[in-house]
């Protein structure tokens, strides 16, 4: 019984965050504080995006708390302590686009797809993480106290 | 007498090698700019540095022996028309360069392939294939060991300006430009990885990554698809522009063609 009720609870969970690409995020101050998918997301998960080479692709340019990745990049500060420096609210707007605290970042602009050149054909149009995905890095990255 | 005129002739010969390593020691101080040869380990170095041990030398005795083969509707070798290997010394340190009678400049692959059609009266090598690397590797290695010297042809300006901007331009789903990593952040770590200064001093290159020899466009294609943007067509002149420009930014740096890199 428990199954079927998890499998609903995760196709409950896709389809706003597949919706949410149609909404742009709400920023207040130098943050965004509401969540994009309006759920809390789970920290666990943000970790293994983190981690991804290929999907959060954070540790190209960041160090971070993650020591069984050991190949990190230091073009970027280091991840650890980020929750003690930002809000959740202020680490989403930084992923969501940290361009527009910054005109030159060179951070990608992870949920945005305007006002880029070039895309390849297999990524164009697409957010480089999804609503769900921000918000579960947010999670992760708010437990990075110290 | 003898001896005093041999003793001021050797004075001279001392001080003027000794003002000769001045220079050169001056230069290498002021001259910050690193080959990728300098950013991998001694193991790979050595590879590059043996002739023996280097794959991209089998490249070259392959171009060694098409340079030699008669080939298309008018019957003729490269060698039939250049001769021989020396011939090519210090070709592939000038180019791209704007053909006789043309108006766009060509790279060294590109003007591989003109012979083959134009002068050979033979189909073009496809892109990145053995025979036209080869070739590339076969000419680039006869300029191994001297400086990167572009031609000043005004024609060209444009062009590698145009190179220039591309260099510059953010692209592709991780909105990052080639001079982002390569003239803002080399030497730093892109995921544990030496960031490199991206001089073309070893084209065509064997990348062990690769399991072959390969050109700058095809590393330029690489890192495009690293940005996520959408790579130039094979035959986009985009290349070429980009060619002229980091030659021109390596400009008096040595060739090491054919290059080994990780």
């Amino acid at each position: 019984m428990l199954r079927p009720g998890l499998l609903a609870a995760a196709l409950a969970l896709a389809a706003p965050a597949a919706v949410a690409q149609q909404i742009a995020p709400q920023i207040v101050g130098d943050g965004i504080p509401a969540s994009l998918t309006g759920q809390p997301g789970d920290a666990a998960r943000g970790r293994a995006i983190v981690a991804n080479r290929g999907i959060g692709l954070c540790l190209l340019c960041h160090s971070g708390p993650i020591a069984e990745e050991r190949f990190q990049g230091d073009l970027s500060p280091s991840l650890a302590g980020a929750g003690s420096r930002w809000s959740e609210g202020q680490l989403r707007l930084r992923i969501v686009d940290g361009a527009r605290l910054n005109a030159d970042t060179i951070m990608p602009a992870y949920y945005r797809t305007s006002g880029l050149q070039r895309v390849a054909r297999n990524f164009d149009g697409k957010t480089i993480l999804s609503a769900a995905q921000v918000e579960d890095v947010v999670a992760y990255l708010a437990t990075l106290k110290d | 007498m003898k001896v005093l005129r041999l003793g001021i002739g050797l004075a001279i010969v001392f001080a003027a090698s000794w003002a000769l390593a001045q220079g050169m020691a001056d230069k290498g101080a002021t001259d910050k700019r690193r080959s990728g040869t300098q950013d991998m380990g001694e193991a790979l170095q050595k590879m590059q540095d043996d002739d023996t041990a280097n794959p991209g030398m089998l490249f070259v005795q392959l171009g060694g022996q098409l340079w030699g083969k008669a080939a298309g509707a008018a019957g003729k070798s490269c060698a039939d028309c250049h001769g021989g290997a020396a011939s090519m010394k210090g070709v592939a340190a000038r180019y791209p360069a704007i053909p006789k009678d043309a108006d766009a400049p060509v790279d060294l692959e590109g003007r591989i392939n003109l012979c083959r059609t134009a002068n050979q009266q033979a189909a073009g090598f496809p892109p990145e294939s053995r025979e036209l690397l080869a070739l590339a590797a076969y000419v680039a290695h006869q300029s191994r060991g001297l400086p990167i010297a572009p031609p000043d042809d005004p024609k060209l300006v444009p062009f590698r300006l145009k190179g220039q901007d591309l260099w510059k331009v953010r692209q592709g789903q991780l909105n990052l430009s080639c001079a982002i990593c390569h003239d803002d952040n080399a030497g730093r770590k892109l995921a544990g990885v030496t960031i490199p200064e991206a001089h073309p001093t070893g084209y065509p290159i064997y990348r062990l990554e690769w399991q072959t020899l390969g050109s700058l466009k095809r590393r330029l294609r690489n890192c495009l698809a690293g940005i996520r943007a959408e790579p130039y067509a094979y035959d986009a002149t985009e290349y070429v522009m980009l060619d002229l420009f980091l030659m021109d930014r390596a400009r008096g740096m040595m060739l090491e063609s054919p290059g080994v890199r990780p």
